[in-house]
């Protein structure tokens, strides 16, 4: 089933056989359902199809909106519509290059192009517009493919009247506006096309036969794109990239062959291309995927690889190294643990089709692509799968492998105090608590969605609900950020609540495992409590929704003092509950905290 | 190695286009025959068909189809086949 979804996807193979993959897919336990509105301007039946395969192989079970053929501007613009009804949780809006009104003609003045440009861009600006005003839902977007024919030969390229031309131009603008607009999403078809090759894209027979825009071997690439942006929308990314060595970052075996052995350089091509791969990874690296090694090796040799005059990589880009002769799959295990991450954030590449096998089977929550052991194709399988898709790039991922190598730090002088206080103490700690603030709205949202471990509820909420959630007179919450004599851990933990009465209802409360046992939870009640007492509240109603993660805090509302209410307060969880009429006794003692 | 005939191999396609191990072809089925076999059905049933003969139809060729039979000539045409 797996590999129905690894690069290269096999299009033949998933057209045909869609309806028993979707069957077995539908199997999967803890599918989160989402109402997804698919306005097309030509056919969507089979997008819709492989959108829901990808989607489902993601763990959402999508329930579709179509709107009637190419009536997507309508759909939007009318309420009376069926869209309405549908409360969508995310809108994609299904246009090409077959959408544009109207093209430059060859005689048009230079200020009538400019007003054709105008008014296309102004007809996706008032749907955009009017999306955010009645849904406030999240709007992914396609931009434009390039022609199917260039009047103007190579001119048309750079002519204004050139289709080619007017096409950059709207491409151009599509991407301004998605800086600009929080809510909007591109799904980039000029690249997909362009990969997919534009002669077989524009399958001119599928158009005048069925009106779809593009080739329909094209459309399970087009679907993986769009599953992509959504998982990415609800923080379903992955974190970690687990690395083999031999034969996967370094040609050879390092402990057969040697340093002088192993290809990697510029000797020969096949060390160029094991170049170029290292050069990928590092660059994973520094836009905030931690990478770690599982190797089977004697760790010595397999250190002294990467000191190597030639390897890009070097042992300090690394958050967690395993290398020893324990199965892989134990390994990762331990990574896993090591870096505080769940199974399902990894990512392992490994040329061994064997390792790759034992580790889908151990682990299915991993995921494997089919890296093969073509060094040359490795970038292509690890680029074009998707995992790594993201919808923003925030300063935290920048700094996420200083977080962890600062905790590195913290562990080795863990190790010289007498007590574990002693040692809090001497970190210095200071956080920032404040209510949700629109500078952070991304991060907090971020956090939320992917923070599975210290989490009561797994709340996930999109940026809008967040901002929703900030705005509302009958809500408190708070963000919190932690920094310390070794560095700032940056935004790690959430928290919000709605008023009911005289109490307030916890619905949210999580925080990263970057911070795990430093007071922060601490902190983060004693200002909730105060906010609490500042509305004149009387109680605090907690609720823990157990999840196969998030054990680690089934007794936290215990441990600070909550009393738990009886079973039948809540359907599938614990309630508790916390007096704070009488006074309430702070719990931090570790961390100065700015309000 | 010789290719199981033309009707044998076009079955294949429609059972696992369709999810239907039943489907049994002749060169009378029609449409009304097959629960599953609507218009959308259909265009990827002509899709898994080019790929599984190694065959293009044209604009021309995709005119309608009165039953499976005139299906199969059409592909036995296209790939020059004797069965």
């Amino acid at each position: 089933m797996m590999n129905y979804f690894t690069y290269p996807l096999n299009p033949v193979a998933l057209l045909r056989k869609k309806k028993s993959i979707r069957r077995e897919l539908s199997c999967l336990p803890n599918l989160a359902d989402k109402r997804i509105a698919i306005l097309g301007g030509s056919t969507t039946a089979e997008v819709r199809d492989m959108l829901e395969l990808f989607l489902l192989h993601a763990g959402i079970r999508p329930d579709f909106h179509e709107s009637d053929y190419n009536r997507y501007f309508e759909d939007i613009m009318f309420p009376e519509s069926g869209l309405r009804n549908f409360r969508p949780e995310i809108i994609y809006i299904h246009t090409s290059s077959a959408n544009i009104q109207r093209f430059p003609a060859i005689d048009d003045t230079l200020e009538t192009i400019e007003e054709l440009l105008e008014s296309e861009m102004d007809r996706y600006a008032g749907l955009w517009r009017r999306i955010e005003q009645d849904y406030g839902c999240p709007v992914i977007q396609n931009n434009f493919e390039m022609p199917h024919y260039r009047l103007l030969g190579n001119l048309d390229a750079y002519d204004r009247h050139g289709r080619t031309a007017f096409i950059s131009m709207l491409n151009h603008r599509f991407a301004e506006e998605a800086r600009k607009r929080k809510n909007l999403y591109l799904n980039d078809i000029n690249y997909l096309a362009a990969w997919f090759g534009l002669e077989r894209w524009h399958d001119r027979l599928f158009w005048h036969s069925y009106k779809y825009a593009m080739n329909y071997e094209a459309i399970p690439l087009l679907a993986d794109s769009i599953a992509s942006i959504i998982r990415s929308i609800y923080g379903k990314t992955k974190k970690c990239l687990v690395l083999d060595l031999d034969n996967t970052l370094w040609g050879g075996v390092i402990g057969d062959d040697g340093l002088q052995g192993i290809l990697i350089g510029k000797e020969t091509p096949e060390a160029e291309a094991y170049t170029e791969f290292q050069r990928y990874v590092k660059e994973l690296k520094e836009r905030g995927i931690l990478l770690a090694v599982c190797s089977k090796n004697d760790e010595a040799n397999a250190r002294e690889g990467f000191t190597h005059p030639d390897s890009i990589l070097s042992i300090d880009d690394f958050a967690a190294f395993f290398a020893n002769w324990n199965p892989k799959h134990e390994n990762i295990r331990r990574i896993a643990e090591t870096l505080n991450i769940g199974f399902e954030s990894l990512v392992f590449a490994d040329d061994n089709p064997v390792e790759r096998e034992i580790v889908r089977a151990q682990m299915p929550e991993v995921a494997v692509p089919e890296l093969g052991s073509d060094v040359a194709k490795f970038i292509d399988i690890l680029d074009k799968t998707g995992l790594f898709e993201t919808v923003s790039v925030s300063r935290d991922d920048l700094q996420r492998n200083l977080f962890y190598a600062a905790n590195t730090e913290r562990e080795k002088q863990q190790e010289q105090f007498a007590s574990y206080d002693d040692f809090l103490r001497s970190l210095d700690m200071v956080a920032d608590i404040a209510p949700f603030f629109p500078l952070y709205l991304d991060r907090i949202t971020q956090l939320t969605n992917k923070t599975n471990q210290f989490n009561l509820t797994t709340l996930r909420c999109t940026l809008s609900e967040m901002e929703a959630m900030s705005c509302d007179q009958n809500r408190i919450t708070q963000y919190g950020r932690l920094r310390d004599r070794f560095g700032d851990n940056g935004l790690v933990s959430v928290m919000a609540g709605i008023v009911k009465g005289v109490e307030l209802h916890v619905d949210l409360w999580l925080m990263s495992c970057r911070v795990l046992k430093r007071g922060m939870e601490s902190a983060m009640l004693d200002s909730f409590v105060a906010r609490a007492k500042t509305r004149g509240l009387s109680g605090i109603v907690g609720y823990y929704y157990p999840t196969a993660k998030n054990c680690m805090v089934q007794d936290l509302y215990k441990e600070m003092g909550f009393r738990r209410l009886p079973p039948d307060t809540t359907d599938n969880g614990t309630a508790w509950h916390l007096d704070i009429s009488q006074g309430y006794s702070r719990k931090n003692t570790f961390i100065t905290v700015k309000q | 190695m010789k290719k199981p005939p033309i009707l044998e191999r076009m079955t294949d396609v429609f059972r696992d286009v369709l999810d239907n191990e039943t489907v049994a072809l002749t060169r009378e089925t029609t449409a009304n025959d097959i629960e599953e076999w609507d218009s959308l059905s259909h265009i990827t049933i002509i899709v898994a068909i080019e790929k599984e003969f190694n065959i293009r139809f044209n604009l021309a060729d995709l005119k309608p189809l009165r039953n499976i039979g005139e299906f199969e000539d059409l592909i036995a045409l296209k790939t020059g086949s004797q069965d």
